[in-house]
């Protein structure tokens, strides 16, 4: 379904010099698969995303979604900005009915779509707000109804739940699971908490320090469904943990070693 | 509900009641604290300008209210020089507000339009540099050849005024637009027109309502400055006739009847913005009692 063969990006740095942010990256990712991508800040995880989503084109390398090179934005792909994305200027369900009504809805149809989902969502009873009334936790719950009302075959997330507190994100992970679970979507899950990426994921991909390429892939053999609260006390979640950590801990080390350097 | 929010709306104990509204009382006398200290202030300057016009300057050069309030009784219940003086508002409100309104659409169009293209702004920029550079209000005397010392005249130079004060604004506004917004909506399925009108246009908004304020004073400004240049009617006329003849209270009296209009101008302006701008946080403390 997604396919990143050899995929380098590079962009051009303040200073007039070349960064490259990802580099000979491949992952392959099936439909109805969740992987989950894990790396240190800054090393290339929001611009992998960018290159699948069409945002960006790659410098070299392929890339293709449903067997296809991505050129413009591929059909059914959403995307979970790591920024707030909703708009301050509309209602939570205005919000929410941007996605039908750009493709051609009709007012009171995107509405009604819209409505569905902002319950799905659990914000019932909040249709009429606008995002400033909201709670962060809120204002994530608009941005997941606003991407899935398109019913997207592709789900990009960008370290959705890294602003939130430790109660609201598992809040939201549970919340996740159970909207994505039976809808066969492939899910690319982006974030720097391991935790976060083995309670949800099928497989983790490591990436390593920048630029960003896939240095490991492990497999999470936890049983479906899983209770997100619940499945981070078991003891093959922690074996799984112990494992991954010991792949992604030397990138942080890399990392944490670069950033001193330079405040230095 | 199950998630992380307080409803709103829940049931406050009866001495929270009470303390707002003891709050409440505080606000409204500070309130009145404030309008009243205001009062004082106002009767304190015409009183002692009143006073020193009587025993001290000549009120010749420097007039003094009693006489500006009998002019502008005059004016209202009489006539002016050049007819009633509803006439000589209606015309300076029509110059102006034509003005400003085809000085704001085209300021906004034209402002929109560049913040989105950058080639065609890093083209243009050397040119809007400069003609921002030109003493505009000078283009007064030139209108009122090109166009006679009808209204049109008027109406060109409240344009000028008006359209480069909304431009910049609506330019910088468009320009500013949050990348993260433009691509979460193209991934949404946007095209580029939508992302213009539901992206582009509301987050410019704040912007150009921030200069619509000034740019009704400025629309004034250009209507009166162009009746100054030569007119047959208007309220600059009046001015400049009361200069002609000496007769410093007309000038004052002038000049209060455009300073209410300009008040009433940004009282509607301040409505529409309130209207347009609902989606944002009320204003740090504006209607907020503090516990
Ligand atoms: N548009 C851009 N222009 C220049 N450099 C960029 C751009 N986007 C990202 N980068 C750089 O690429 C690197 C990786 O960024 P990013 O993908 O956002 O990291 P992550 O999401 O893993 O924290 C960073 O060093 C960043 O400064
Ligand atoms: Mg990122």
């Amino acid at each position: 379904m997604i396919e990143l063969v050899g995929a380098t990006k590079r962009f051009r740095s303040a200073s007039g010099g070349v960064h490259t942010a990802v580099r000979d990256l491949d992952l392959t990712v099936a439909a109805g698969e969740f992987v989950a991508v894990v790396g240190p800040t800054g090393c290339g995880k929001s611009t992998t995303l960018s290159l699948v989503s069409g945002l960006e084109p790659p410098s070299h390398g392929r890339v293709a979604v449903n067997g296809r090179e991505v050129t413009g934005i591929p059909d059914g792909v959403g995307y979970m900005f790591q920024a707030d994305a909703v708009l301050p200027w509309r209602t939570v369900l205005d919000n929410v009915a941007l996605g039908p009504r750009y493709r051609g809805a009709t007012t009171s149809d995107a509405r009604d779509r819209a409505r569905d989902w902002v319950g799905r969502v659990g914000l019932g009873g909040f249709e009429d707000y606008y995002p400033h009334q909201l709670s962060g936790g809120m204002r994530k719950r608009v941005a997941l109804a606003q991407t899935l009302v398109n019913e997207p075959r592709i789900l990009l997330m960008d370290e959705p739940f890294s602003a939130l507190d430790v109660q609201t994100r598992g809040l939201m992970q549970a919340e996740l699971l159970r909207l994505w679970s039976g809808t066969g979507a492939a899910v690319v899950f982006v974030t720097h908490d391991l935790e976060e990426a083995l309670v949800l994921a099928d497989r983790v991909a490591v990436m390593t320090a920048g630029p960003a390429t896939v240095k490991q892939v492990f497999d999470v053999r936890l049983p479906r469904p899983r209770d997100a609260e619940e499945i981070r006390l078991t003891s093959d979640f922690l074996d799984v943990y112990r494992e991954v950590w010991e792949s992604l801990r030397e990138e942080v080390q890399i990392t944490r070693e670069r950033m001193s350097g330079r405040v230095a | 509900m199950s998630h992380d929010v307080a409803l709103p709306g829940a049931a406050a104990p009866i001495d929270e009641d009470l303390a707002v509204s003891s709050a409440r009382a505080a606000v409204r006398r500070r309130k009145l604290t404030v309008t009243g200290v205001r009062l004082l202030l106002v009767a304190v300057w015409l009183g002692s300008w009143e006073l020193s016009a009587t025993y001290l300057i000549d009120p010749f050069y420097y007039s003094k209210p009693s006489a500006i309030w009998g002019k502008l009784v005059a004016w209202f219940t009489q006539t002016t020089a050049f007819g009633s003086i509803w006439t000589q508002i209606s015309y300076t409100l029509q110059e102006a507000v034509a003005g400003f309104a085809l000085g704001g659409v085209a300021g906004v169009l034209l402002g929109i339009v560049l913040g989105r293209s950058r080639f065609v702004a890093d083209v243009l920029a050397p040119f809007i540099k400069a003609a921002n550079a030109i003493p505009r209000i000078v283009l007064a005397s030139l209108f009122v050849i090109w166009f006679g010392l009808g209204m049109s005249s008027k109406i060109a130079t409240a344009f000028i005024l008006v359209f480069f004060a909304v431009f910049f604004n609506a330019f910088q506004g468009a320009r500013e637009v949050d990348r993260g917004l433009v691509n979460n909506a193209r991934i949404l399925g946007a095209g580029r027109a939508q992302i213009l009108w539901t992206i582009v246009v509301p987050s410019a908004t704040s912007w150009i309502l921030a200069s619509l304020h000034s740019a009704f004073g400025f629309a004034i400004i250009g209507a009166v400055v162009g009746e100054y240049s030569g007119a047959d009617k208007g309220l600059g006329l009046l001015i400049n006739n009361a200069q002609g003849t000496f007769d410093s209270a007309g000038i004052y009296a002038g000049m209060i009847i455009i300073t209410v209009i300009a008040l009433v101008a940004e009282w509607l302006l301040t409505l529409l913005e309130r209207r347009l701008l609902r989606w944002r946080p009320a204003a740090s403390g504006s209607h907020d009692v503090q516990i």
